[in-house]
C-alpha cells in the first residue's frame, strides 16, 4: 500500500509498505478514504515529538471503510462507513471505565502519562496512522463509529480531531453565561473553539492570531472579534485594555507547541528542542485571564520541561484544565450541533491533497502557505 | 479620572453589560445550547459510562509482546500495543537504554529518545543509500511548493519570518556539515595513500 513515512524532521516521502494485518482478535482494518493534516502533527514533523522513528506513518484524523475484522469483533462489518477517533482505547481499563478515553492506560506501553494515538510516534503507543491508504484499528469495538447517512466526509474527518478538540476546549473553560471567552489560536482548533464558546453562553469571544486570513475566517464562521497579536508590542496589555482591565473570564489556548509570538520560545522550543515547544501561548493565557479565571488548554506540547509562568497561574488563582480531548465523548452532541449548523467544521478545510503530494502539504501547512488553515489528504487521488 | 471611568476592575460590577440572549440568539447560530454547565458532555469530568463497546473485563493480549520496549512506570507491556517500527541499530539501543533505566519523569529518558531519533535519521539517511530508494533531502521536504503556493506573497509582513529563515540552516545543516566531513575525511585518507 502507499504511506506517508518519515524521513527525519522536515522531510517525508509516501512509500510502497506492508498493508496492516489483524493483530489482536479486536483488531479491524480500515481502508482509508479521507485523512487530515493536524497542527500537532506538525510536532513531529519538525521532530520535536520524542521517539519519532524513521518510517512511521502519521495521520490521526481519518475515516475510511472497514476492510478486514478479527475475530473477535461484534460491532462492525466489512464494508461499513467508519470514523475513528483519534484516541485508541480499550473501553475497560480504570480510566475508561471512568470515560477518560484519551487516558487508556491498556494501549500505551511506551508511557503512561499519555494514551494511544494513531500516527503519533512511539511516545503515544507507536500505531502508524491513517495518512496511508490502511491503517490499524484497535478495539473496533469501542473506538470507530459508523458515519451516520447525513454527515459530509469533511466534517466526519474533522470529527475525529479538531472540532472535537475545540469543542472539549470550550468545556474545559466551563464557560459561564455572559462571559468573555479569549481564544488563543485561529486555527483549526480555536475556530471551532470560539464558534462552541457562544454554544455554551458566552456574552463576548475575542480570538487572537497574526494571520490575516485565519482572523478572517474566526470573523466570518465564528462570530468573534479578532486581534492581530502582530499590531501590538504586547499583546496581553492589549487584552487588558480590551477588557476593561479584568482580563478574560476565560482563555482557550488552542495554539500548543509551536507558538509563534515570542523568538526566544521559538528558539529554544521548535528549534533546538530544549525545551516541549514554544510556551508562548500558555503564558499569554496564564497573563491575559482575569484574576480566579479559568484557562483551558488544549494545544498539544511535547514531555520535555517548558517554560512557563506558573508563579503568575498561582498568584492569580487561576483554574487551568487539560486534557486530551476524550473524542468519542464529545461525539453524540457535537452530531447535533454539526446537523444544526451550529458547528460548521467543514468550512475550515482550505486545501485538498492527494497522498502522493503529502511532502507538499506539510510544507504548505507548517510554513503557512497560500492561506492554509486545514489542508485534507486524499489517498488514491491524482 | 471620574468615578463613572473607573474601569470595571476597581470596582464590583462590570461597566459594560453582555448583550441580551435575545441579541446574540439573533447574531449567533446555536447560541446558548449548551447553556446548562452540567449538560455538556464533559461534565462531570469522570463519567461512568454505562457501554463502552468493551465485551471483556481485561483485553485478550496481543502476541509478540516479549522484549518490547517499555516505560518502567508499566507493569508490563499494555495488552495492546503498537509494532510499526520495532527498535534496531544503534539508535535502537539508546531507545532501549531510555526506556530500560529512566522513568518518565527523567529528564535523561526524553534527551535520550531525542538523540535516539536524530541516530535514526542518519542510519535511515545512510543505509537509503544502498538501497534503490535512496532520500531526496530537497523534494522530501515539500520545498517547491515555496514556488507554487506562493512562497513570498504568503509571508508578507508576517513576524515568523524571523525564525523562519531558520528552517533550511536547521533542515539543510546537517548535510551541508556531513558532506564536509566526508570530503575532509576522502582528502585526508587520499594524503595517507600518498605517502
Amino acid at each position: 500500500m502507499r504511506a506517508m513515512t518519515y524521513r527525519g524532521p522536515y522531510k517525508l516521502r509516501v512509500e510502497e509498505k506492508d498493508r496492516p494485518r489483524v493483530e489482536h482478535p479486536n483488531d479491524a482494518i480500515v481502508r482509508v478514504t479521507l485523512a487530515a493534516i493536524c497542527g500537532s502533527d506538525l510536532h513531529l514533523y519538525h521532530g520535536l515529538m520524542p521517539d519519532t522513528r524513521i518510517g512511521h506513518t502519521f495521520g490521526h484524523e481519518f475515516i475510511g471503510v472497514v476492510d478486514e475484522v478479527g475475530p473477535s469483533v461484534q460491532h462492525l462489518q466489512v464494508g461499513d462507513r467508519v470514523m475513528v477517533p483519534f484516541n485508541i482505547f480499550c473501553g475497560s481499563c480504570w480510566f475508561c471505565a471512568r470515560g477518560l478515553y484519551s487516558n487508556c492506560h491498556n494501549v500505551n506501553p511506551n508511557a503512561t502519562a499519555v494514551g494511544g494515538i494513531y500516527g503519533y510516534s512511539h511516545t503515544t503507543g507507536g500505531y502508524d496512522g491513517g495518512q496511508a491508504e490502511y491503517v490499524r484499528v484497535p478495539f473496533a469495538d469501542v473506538g470507530p463509529v459508523k458515519i451516520p447517512d447525513w454527515m459530509h466526509d469533511e466534517d466526519a474527518v474533522l470529527l475525529t480531531d479538531a472540532a472535537a478538540t475545540g469543542y472539549f476546549g470550550a468545556q474545559l473553560g466551563e464557560i459561564a453565561e455572559g462571559d468573555t471567552v479569549v481564544v488563543l489560536g485561529a486555527g483549526p482548533v480555536g475556530l471551532i473553539a470560539a464558534q462552541s464558546s457562544w454554544l455554551m453562553g458566552a456574552g463576548r469571544v475575542i480570538v487572537v492570531d497574526h494571520l490575516a486570513e485565519r482572523l478572517a475566517k474566526a470573523r466570518e464562521m465564528a462570530y468573534a472579534e479578532t486581534l492581530d497579536y502582530d499590531e501590538h508590542d504586547d499583546v496581553v496589555v492589549e487584552l487588558k485594555k480590551q477588557t476593561d482591565f479584568l482580563g478574560a473570564d476565560v482563555v482557550i489556548e488552542a495554539v500548543g507547541a509551536e507558538a509563534d509570538g515570542n523568538l526566544a520560545q521559538q528558539l529554544t522550543g521548535p528549534k533546538l528542542k530544549l525545551q516541549g515547544g514554544s510556551a508562548t501561548a500558555l503564558n499569554w493565557a496564564i497573563d491575559a485571564a482575569r484574576k480566579g479565571g479559568t484557562v483551558s488548554v488544549v494545544g498539544a506540547y511535547g514531555p520535555v520541561p517548558n517554560a512557563v509562568k506558573f508563579g503568575d497561574a498561582m498568584n492569580k488563582g487561576l483554574t487551568l484544565r487539560m486534557n486530551q480531548t476524550p473524542v468519542k465523548r464529545q461525539w453524540p452532541r457535537m452530531f447535533e450541533h454539526v446537523r444544526n449548523g451550529h458547528l460548521t467544521p467543514r468550512q475550515m478545510v482550505t486545501h485538498r491533497f492527494p497522498l502522493e503530494d503529502i511532502a507538499e502539504a506539510y510544507h504548505v501547512f507548517s510554513a503557512k502557505l497560500d492561506g492554509c488553515i486545514k489542508p485534507l489528504v486524499v489517498p488514491g487521488a491524482n | 479620572m471620574t468615578e463613572p471611568d473607573v474601569p470595571s476592575a476597581y470596582v464590583r460590577d462590570k461597566r459594560t453589560a453582555p448583550p441580551s440572549r435575545e441579541e446574540l440568539r439573533a447574531r449567533i447560530p446555536g447560541w446558548g445550547a449548551d447553556l446548562d454547565p452540567a449538560d455538556r458532555p464533559s461534565h462531570p469530568k469522570l463519567q461512568y459510562p454505562a457501554d463502552t463497546g468493551a465485551h471483556w473485563h481485561f483485553p485478550d493480549r496481543q502476541p509478540g509482546s516479549a522484549g518490547r520496549e517499555r516505560s518502567i512506570e508499566h507493569a508490563f507491556v499494555t495488552p495492546v500495543f503498537g509494532t510499526a517500527q520495532p527498535l534496531h541499530g544503534l539508535s535502537g539501543s539508546i531507545r532501549r537504554l531510555a526506556y530500560d533505566r529512566f522513568g518518565e519523569g527523567r529528564l535523561a529518558h526524553w534527551l535520550l529518545l531525542i538523540a535516539g531519533d536524530r541516530v535514526d535519521a542518519w542510519e535511515s539517511h545512510l543505509r537509503s543509500l544502498v538501497t534503490g530508494h535512496p532520500d531526496q533531502p530537497v523534494t522530501e521536504t515539500g520545498v517547491r511548493t515555496e514556488r507554487t503556493h506562493g512562497g513570498l506573497r504568503s509571508r508578507t509582513g508576517r513576524s515568523d519570518r524571523r525564525h523562519q529563515v531558520l528552517d533550511p540552516v536547521l533542515v539543510a545543516g546537517p548535510w551541508v556539515a556531513g558532506a564536509g566531513a566526508g570530503a575532509l575525511a576522502v582528502r585526508r585518507l587520499a594524503r595517507l595513500l600518498r605517502r
